[in-house]
């Protein structure tokens, strides 16, 4: 392990980030203010980190409707961010994308979806471009357990094989799609990366709530994928912590579930733990991250609130016609 | 006659037609909720609540909860079908045909023709459809006008809780593959519904929700109860219009729509979709084919824009038709000329 004490505090940042960015919502949507339907990542932040570190902005993602972790990881702007999921004219998107959609080309995160298993073939897309381009670049597709049951993954697995695409299948296992299990929906009982393995993939499977292990597995995936061996996959095995989306009671969870997933399987509490107690880091400098991370959050929100809002006339931009 | 809401409409229709006959089942994601969890089965009871309580009533070979998987479910439905069952598939949010578009298009559409009339695909595809709650471009669409286009399609657009007992039992009882469009902002709507468990509603029957001599308004689902809303306004000025809810876009009732057009002499075509190749565009053309010398203005269409739905509650409202734009449009055709 070569993370220096700069790369372990911005590791330890970015997830707080997403931490607290997804508390924040959790308040202000409880409260109205904002629109349409939000899915929270929060429990899943050391996926998202451990996996996006490895990247610059040319290495492209697809993510998911989960995908405020995704974005954040990959260092959309979090005021941007917050301002698209209020709705703000100059949000990220515009205001006509909202939480499910936000996307960043720049930074190469190329979209968040509100569609379930349709961020793979478009990865596979994005790797084909930096196969072509040939600098080494890799595309990563984010998708959940439910998302794996559909026919697009399985096609962008083949096609990815078949064309020897630098692109990553990245399964983060929450073990729930909306209310189903993935015991019940996933007919390999569970073992995802085994369908990947099926397609003819170099396949990974790691602790996704442990920042080091993902991070680990990805550097070893990524110089295999890099050195253009074409595809690879990885299955996390993660935990959401909130419902479904915002306002989902959980009524299928276990009795203490949750309160022994925040207890046992909290990757920012495990990560604080670890470097603590390795004396990498010491308790003062997280603690003056988290700081500077609430900071950041408030600010994102008051500007969000505070930002100008769409007129009528912006529905008709940025479409090739109007009539 | 009771009154219920739109949403238990639906539930309480399918629940007792599949009391009535055990070929029929339903399948679809999460419709029983919580299959796999430690919670168990009916954790949830379907995603809308259109489901709650089937699984425990009829258990796991008439209830299917299925992976995500929008191809299979629709050309499971299909093969349901084919082989003698009466299967009633939920796609949660009509956006997501676009993932089982060739099993509805090229498949369940098209068996009846292609194999000489022969065979029967008694299927129903329900999904959720529609603008009004900010869920953005992906999961609020309108999309009557692409499958009202499909050949060997029947489609259903219920816009009250009476209407959706009476056309999804049509439906259920249908030998055709339906799509049955349910409003996601209608589904707390409250209406009388008949106590008549074999009351149906024929396809192709307009219902006239407003009578007036001066403007005919063609609507379906949320947007007859805009049109509605207009109506009334305008009667305060002395102004009646005809508000036609189609119910079902194909089959058409053309002859309601033709009657009023040559009697008021007037159209306008309220339509959530946007406003190219659509179903306000099909009734303009009926009208101006049929009814040509009837017509004393140009139809008018209260559609939404040529884009897709946007996010946020600003641009969303400008999206969407509304009562305001609707008589804005009846005015127009009242002042031409
Ligand atoms: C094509 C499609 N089908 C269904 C849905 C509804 N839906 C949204 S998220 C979701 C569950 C996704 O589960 P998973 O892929 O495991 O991701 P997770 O929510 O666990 O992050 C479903 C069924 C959708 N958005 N798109």
């Amino acid at each position: 392990m070569q993370l220096s004490r700069e790369d372990l505090l911005q590791a330890y940042r970015r997830m707080k980030i997403i931490r607290e960015f997804e508390e924040r919502l959790h308040e202000e949507i409880a409260t109205g203010e904002i629109a349409g339907f939000t899915h929270l990542y929060c429990g899943q932040e050391a996926v998202a980190v451990g996996v996006c570190e490895h990247l610059s902005d040319d290495d492209k993602i697809v993510s998911t409707h989960r995908g405020h972790g995704h974005c954040l990881a990959k260092g959309c702007d979090v005021k941007g961010m917050m301002k698209e999921i209020w709705g703000s004219q100059d949000g990220l998107c515009n205001g006509k994308g909202g939480s499910m959609h936000i996307a960043d080309t720049d930074k190469g995160m190329l979209g968040a979806n509100g569609i379930v298993g349709a961020g793979a073939p478009i990865a596979v897309g994005a790797a084909l471009t930096a196969k072509i381009n040939g600098k080494g670049h890799v595309s990563i597709a984010f998708s959940g357990d439910g998302a794996c049951n559909q026919g697009t993954t399985f096609e962008a697995m083949n096609f990815a094989v078949v064309t020897k695409a630098p692109c990553i299948f990245v399964f983060e296992n929450n073990h729930y799609s909306e209310h189903t299990g993935v015991d019940y929906a996933v007919g390999t009982n569970k073992d995802i990366a085994s369908r990947a393995e099926a397609f003819g993939m170099k396949v990974w499977r790691a602790d996704g709530t442990d920042f080091f292990a993902v991070y680990e597995t990805m550097r070893e995936l990524l110089e295999y994928v890099r050195a253009g061996n074409g595809p690879a996959a990885v299955e996390f095995d993660t935990e959401r912590f909130y419902g479904h989306f915002e306002g989902d009671p959980q009524r299928y969870r276990g009795e203490g579930e949750l309160d022994r997933l925040w207890a046992e399987r909290n990757c920012i509490d495990n990560f604080r733990k670890k470097v603590t107690e390795a004396k990498l880091l010491d308790g003062a400098d997280l603690d003056k991250v988290d700081e500077e991370v609430l900071t950041l959050i408030e600010e994102a929100v008051e500007e969000a609130r505070a930002a100008p809002r769409p007129t009528p006339d912006d529905v008709h931009k940025n479409v090739y016609i109007s009539y | 006659m009771a009154k219920m809401v739109y949403r238990d409409a639906v539930r309480k229709t399918i629940f007792q037609e599949m009391e009535r006959d055990e070929n029929v089942v339903v399948l679809g994601e999460d419709i029983v909720g919580g299959m796999g969890t430690a919670g168990g089965p009916e954790a949830i009871g379907g995603i809308w609540s259109t489901s709650t309580g089937f699984y425990d009533a009829f258990g796991p070979d008439r209830v299917i909860d299925t992976p995500i998987s929008e191809s299979a479910i629709v050309g499971a439905a299909g093969g349901l079908a084919l082989t003698g069952k009466r299967p009633i598939a939920e796609l949660m949010f009509a956006d997501f045909i676009g993932v089982s578009l060739d099993q509805i298009w090229n498949q369940i559409a098209k068996f009846r023709y292609m194999f000489g009339g022969k065979s029967k695909c008694p299927a129903i595809i329900r999904m959720v459809y529609g603008a009004g709650f900010n869920a953005a471009a992906q999961h609020s669409q309108s999309v009557h006008q692409i499958l009202t286009g499909m050949p060997g399609l029947k489609v259903v657009m219920p816009s009250t809780p009476g209407d959706v007992v009476g056309l999804l039992r049509e439906a259920i009882r249908e030998d055709d593959p339906v799509i049955f469009l349910e409003h996601k902002a209608l589904y707390g709507l409250s209406g009388e519904v008949s106590d008549d468990p074999d009351f149906t509603i024929p396809f192709a029957h307009a219902r006239l929700a407003r009578a007036g001599e001066d403007v005919t308004i063609v609507a379906t689902g949320m947007m007859v109860g805009l049109a509605e809303k207009t109506a009334d306004t305008l009667a305060e000025d002395g102004i009646g219009c005809d508000v036609i809810d189609l119910r079902t876009t194909s089959p058409l009732d053309e002859e309601a729509v033709l009657d009023s057009v040559e009697a008021t002499g007037r159209l306008v075509v309220v339509d959530e979709a946007p406003p190219r190749c659509s179903l306000a565009t099909d009734i303009v053309a009926l009208a101006s084919n049929k009814a040509f010398a009837s017509l004393k203005a140009p139809p008018q269409m209260v559609t939404a824009p040529h884009t897709p739905v946007p996010f946020a509650r600003e641009l969303e409202s400008a999206y969407l038709p509304d009562p305001g734009k609707i008589e804005a449009a009846v005015r127009k055709a009242l002042d031409y000329r």
